[in-house]
């Protein structure tokens, strides 16, 4: 009981104790596992296959069930993707499920933007994330978590390595999700053609500096078997909706003229395999590293696109909130700044309209000024020209009474003459 | 058998695809058949996965979390003795240790009886629990599914297989073990501990049959099992499953990542000095947290102002880590005057979320270590005469910041009337003052520990006592205070209040504290900060993130410009089209007027000319008439005027010499 550190006097000092009895707080984690059985849990697979190498099946044969999936075209112009959720229960445990197929992956003959549609995929169920949880009022709680825990990558069973399609794709994958790459179809391929070629694919996956998934080792209870089973990547499986009888038991399989195989036999397939190592040992672990690692590294890319840093250029920390807060000023102020280009822009529109209108009065003025001048101008002539003939009038008058009152005279005078 | 006729369903109840209660779920794994998944030295085991049929190859090692589901069920949904035997023993390892040994026995039974063996062996290792939990086991979602099943054995039973002899390597204890599966598996609605002995004997018979058929057509298990689920239909929206998956084992990977990475959990206390907050700390984790000697309680320190200090410290049991923070407020409610004397506690809280909060939203985030409060014990004084006005002021204070949960301290000092009152009016007083404490939430199950919980939720607030001495009475070493009257057991509750504390606090739902504190009082927190950052200080409050809010605004500032604009634009459109229309007008004004007055003065031209040609005529006809044309007149008068001139002029010269 006073095993404690005598020497630690420190407040803050991590004292280790020693309980004097049972105290009870052993049933955390159990409260934990309640709370999360209570809540149950999401798992979202991505399989990427060329058409045809069995995704549906393997989905099937990994969950026992049927999924009713129903076969896709292969002739689409560019690679789709198709989520279907289900809701599975075994025991108390729920599972949210959802996967995601590639349809008319592989089918088209230029490839080049195949791997596309899966990164935009990937990405936008990060955005979504991303985007809950930086609202104000968020529900990260009950938020239906849709980001990719586990990625299958079908690899068609040629025993010649890796297509370079193949090699791009995951390439491109690596860093965002957690790839497994499996050896679909693997009954076409005898056990020491799939020693070479399972070789051959961790070749070429090495040399291309492709980042799998691999099973952490870090925790003690799994890591030995996490162990093994990472040097069996990757897994070459066989996958069967079909059931054979053998004995007196029902099993999946499928089966040959020459034999029939065993989809849950270890020496026929690594299915067991798979199976206990996606589903039973490190579904949590792969759901974890796509939260701590791969949407981490989305998100600290998409915020710092977004202008967020932890460090000012003086290197000093800033918070998300001075971030933002110079974000929202800036924001403002740049609304501020379209609002009064707006403004500016229609006022010149407006002088500029205003002066064009003054021109055009002055001109109609000026024409009419012109008009008056005209007017004027005629009215004087007309003034004159009346002028005149008053003038010739009152001269004709003149000369009327002139010639009449000389009239005699004259005529006499002319008569003289 | 039922196994070679496809159609008929099997005479043993399945483990049935969906079980939602921990009540079914053993029932189910009862029944079912037993797969060797568990590494025999480790684990407990683990229901789900045992009664599924189909092994998995490889052996995986999945530690002892087999073992704490099972302990979980008791804890939670099952057994109230197991828990306290628990206590007796004192450690929880020991209880541990005993299940390794069951485990131990229960695989050694396992290889002798292949497959039937392994039932036993498992009910073998939880009997102890079944009992409790059986009563519960019925409750009404369950029934119905139960009734199915039974309805459809019934149904078939002519088909069912003779009677075979039971067999005779099965202990008698198996055999009873196996009987209450079966009678629990069947669907009886009753409690089976009582039916258990009355029908021993009756099912006696079936029951071995039931064995020997396991044992038969052990193989065929699987198949069974798949007929029984097509008739099992439960819910349509949930897929069904043909076997074992393994995502049942999901809760246990989480256990171990959980383990792995410890726990934190900050406790802080608030209360005045002497009301035993460190004496109860250290009774809470049977723990010297707080020592007189090495480390004093800061009350012991010459203080007198409010501070806030933590001490931390590292706990670990049966594996379990946990990073304890105990934050205590010395000098809280001890000055004269004191008002305010909240503020560095809530101060103090706020900045535990301040500092969450910019850990949260920084771009490279590391681990973040969680050191919010999740829980504020306070403590209330004894009085027995209510609430002091400091008590409902901190909690008015504090009661949406952090999860508080009121206690009385001292309670050895009122009697249980006295406390009955005391607790009545204190719980009265929180209400009128409108103050909301941590609500214990409502257990869900309808269960025997449900109902104890929902018992100690009702001595809610906490009358405990604590002690740092552990005492010897009538031979038992307990905790407790020594007066001269008789012993104060802390860890009575005929005493005081203070195992429902613990057990509350600690044992059920600390985690819960956790998830308030984290979905409820630090959310609210960061809501309060970021929404005076994104709406300047305007109310409303968008479901939005600020990042996305901004975009919106831009869009709808956007739109407001664009409206401006066009509102703008229309009356500018309008502006213009006056104008344009007076100009018009004046045009046409001018125009008119410009016509009008060149029409008269065409008018005065033309009527002008009509009298120029009038003269004219007049003047034709004249000229005509007196055969002299004007030009001639003209010429001789000016002919004669060339004379008359200077007459003329004499003539004006003498005029105007005649005017003067």
């Amino acid at each position: 009981m006073t095993e404690v550190d005598i020497l630690n006097k420190l407040e803050n000092h991590l004292r280790n104790m020693k309980l004097s009895g049972h105290v009870g707080f052993d049933s955390l984690p159990d409260q934990l596992v309640n709370k999360s059985v209570q809540n149950g849990f999401v798992f979202n697979i991505l399989c990427i296959s060329e058409t045809g190498l069995g995704k549906s099946t393997l989905m099937d044969s990994l969950f026992n069930t049927n999924f009713e999936s129903t076969p896709s075209p292969h002739t689409l112009p560019s690679v789709k993707l198709k989520a279907q959720t289900f809701e599975l229960q075994e025991s108390n445990v729920r599972l949210k499920l959802t996967i995601v197929d590639t349809v008319g992956y592989g089918d088209q003959i230029n490839k080049d933007d195949s791997f596309k549609s899966l990164v935009d995929y990937i990405d936008q169920q990060y955005e979504a994330y991303l985007q809950e949880e930086l609202k104000i009022k968020r529900s990260l709680s009950s938020y239906h978590d849709s980001r990719i825990h586990a990625c299958l990558y079908f690899i068609c069973p040629t025993g010649h390595g890796l297509k370079s399609l193949d090699l791009v794709c995951m390439k491109k994958l690596d860093t965002k999700v957690n790839i497994i790459p499996i050896i679909a179809k693997a009954d076409t391929i005898s056990k020491t053609e799939l020693q070479k070629f399972k070789a051959k694919i961790n070749e070429e996956l090495q040399a291309n500096g492709v980042q799998i998934y691999h099973f952490p080792t870090d925790d003690e209870t799994v890591a030995e078997q996490n162990n093994t089973m990472n040097s069996h990547i990757p897994f070459a499986v066989v996958g069967s909706t079909e059931f054979v009888k053998l004995g007196s038991k029902m099993i999946r399989a499928r089966q040959y003229p020459w034999g029939i195989v065993q989809v849950e036999d270890p020496s026929h397939c690594d299915f067991v395999k798979l199976r206990e190592m996606l589903i039973r040992t490190n579904m949590e672990d792969m759901r974890e590293k796509t939260h701590t690692r791969h949407y981490e590294l989305y998100r600290q890319k998409r915020l710092e696109q977004m202008g967020f840093t932890d460090v000012d250029s003086e290197n000093k920390p800033v918070s998300f909130q001075q971030t933002f807060e110079a974000k929202r000023s800036n924001h403002l102020a740049e609304l501020q700044a379209k609002e009064d280009e707006v403004r500016q822009m229609f006022v010149v529109r407006v002088k500029e309209k205003e002066s064009e209108l003054k021109e055009s009065e002055k001109e109609l003025h000026a024409k009419f000024e012109k008009l008056k001048k005209d007017h004027a101008e005629e009215k004087r002539k007309l003034e004159e020209a009346r002028k005149k003939l008053e003038e010739e009038f009152v001269e004709f008058n003149r000369r009327k009474t002139q010639f009449s009152s000389s009239h005699t005279l004259t005529l006499g005078k002319n008569k003289k003459k | 058998m039922s196994s070679t006729t496809p159609t008929g369903p099997p005479p043993v109840p399945p483990s049935k695809p969906i079980l939602s209660t921990p009540g079914s779920y053993m029932s189910s794994f009862q029944s079912g058949h037993t797969a060797t998944i568990h590494s025999i030295n480790k684990t407990h085991d683990k229901p789900a996965i045992a009664a599924r049929p189909i092994p998995p190859p490889t052996v995986p090692k999945y530690s002892s979390s087999f073992g704490k589901i099972d302990r979980e069920r008791n804890e939670f949904g099952g057994n109230k003795i197991d828990r306290l035997e628990r206590e007796k023993e004192g450690i929880g390892g020991s209880y541990r240790l005993a299940s390794l040994d069951r485990l131990a026995n229960r695989q050694r039974l396992l290889e002798q009886n292949n497959g039937l063996g392994q039932v036993d062996a498992k009910n073998n290792g939880v009997i102890d629990n079944n009992n409790g939990q059986n009563g519960g086991n019925l409750n009404s979602g369950l029934q119905s599914k139960r009734e199915m099943f039974f309805k459809g054995e019934a149904q078939v039973s002519p088909q069912g297989p003779p009677p075979q002899p039971p067999l005779i390597n099965s202990s008698s204890i198996q055999n009873n073990i196996n009987e209450k599966n079966h009678i629990n598996t069947n669907g009886t609605h009753t409690n089976n501990t009582v039916q258990n002995s009355i029908n021993k004997l009756i099912m006696k018979e079936k029951e071995a049959n039931e064995l020997n058929h396991h044992q038969d057509s052990n193989k065929l298990a699987t198949e069974r099992q798949e007929k029984e689920k097509q008739q099992a239909i439960v819910r349509p929206k949930v897929k069904e499953l043909d076997g074992y998956v393994g995502f049942a084992n999901l809760p246990n990977q989480v256990y171990r990542k959980a383990v792995k990475k410890g726990f934190e959990f900050t406790l802080m206390v608030v209360g005045e000095s002497g009301l035993g907050k460190s004496t109860l700390i250290n009774s809470m984790f049977l723990s010297d947290i707080y020592n007189q000697e090495q480390h004093p309680g800061p009350s012991f320190r010459a203080k007198k102002t409010v501070a806030v200090e933590t001490t931390k410290v590292l706990l670990r049991e049966n594996g379990v880590n946990l990073t304890l923070t105990i934050v205590d407020t010395p000098g809280f409610g001890d000055a004269v005057d004191n008002s305010n004397c909240w503020t560095p506690i809530i101060d103090f809280v706020e900045s535990k979320y301040e500092e969450y909060l910019t850990a949260e939203s920084r771009v490279h985030r590391k681990a973040i270590s969680d050191s919010r409060v999740h829980l504020c014990l306070y403590f209330i004084a004894p009085s027995g005469h209510g609430l002091k006005q400091l008590d409902i002021e901190f909690m008015q204070r504090l009661h949406d910041k952090v999860n508080v949960i009121p206690v009385i301290a001292k309670a050895d000092t009122l009697t249980p009337e006295e406390m009955q009152q005391f607790k009545k009016q204190v719980l009265n007083e929180i209400a009128q003052n409108k103050i909301k404490i941590y609500d214990f939430p409502e257990p869900l199950e309808d269960e025997e520990e449900a109902k104890a919980l929902r018992q100690l939720r009702t001595r809610v607030p906490f009358a405990v006592v604590g002690s740092n001495t552990v005492i010897e009475v009538e031979g038992r070493k307990v905790r407790g205070r020594k007066y001269p009257y008789g012993v104060v057991e802390v860890e009575n509750l005929d005493h005081c209040d203070f195992i429902a504390l613990r057990n509350m606090v600690v044992r059920t739902h600390l985690q819960d504290l956790k998830d308030v504190t984290n979905n409820v009082h630090y959310e609210n927190y960061r809501c309060r900060k970021l929404a005076g950052l994104g709406n300047d200080g305007k109310t409303k409050l968008s479901n939005k993130n600020p990042l996305a809010q901004m975009e919106e605004e831009k869009r709808e500032h956007d739109s407001k410009m664009k409206k401006m604009e066009a509102e703008m634009e229309q009356v500018f459109e309008m502006k213009v089209k006056e104008k344009k229309q007076k100009l018009k007008d004046s045009e046409l004004e001018l125009t008119r007027r410009h016509e009008e007055r060149k029409k008269a003065l065409e008018l005065q031209i033309r009527e002008l000319e009509e009298r120029r040609k009038a003269f004219e005529q007049e003047k034709a006809e004249w000229e005509q008439q007196n055969n002299v044309t004007l030009e001639e007149l003209r010429r001789k008068s000016l002919e004669a005027n060339s004379k008359e001139t200077m007459d003329g002029k004499e003539k004006k010269k003498e005029k105007k010499k005649g005017l003067f």
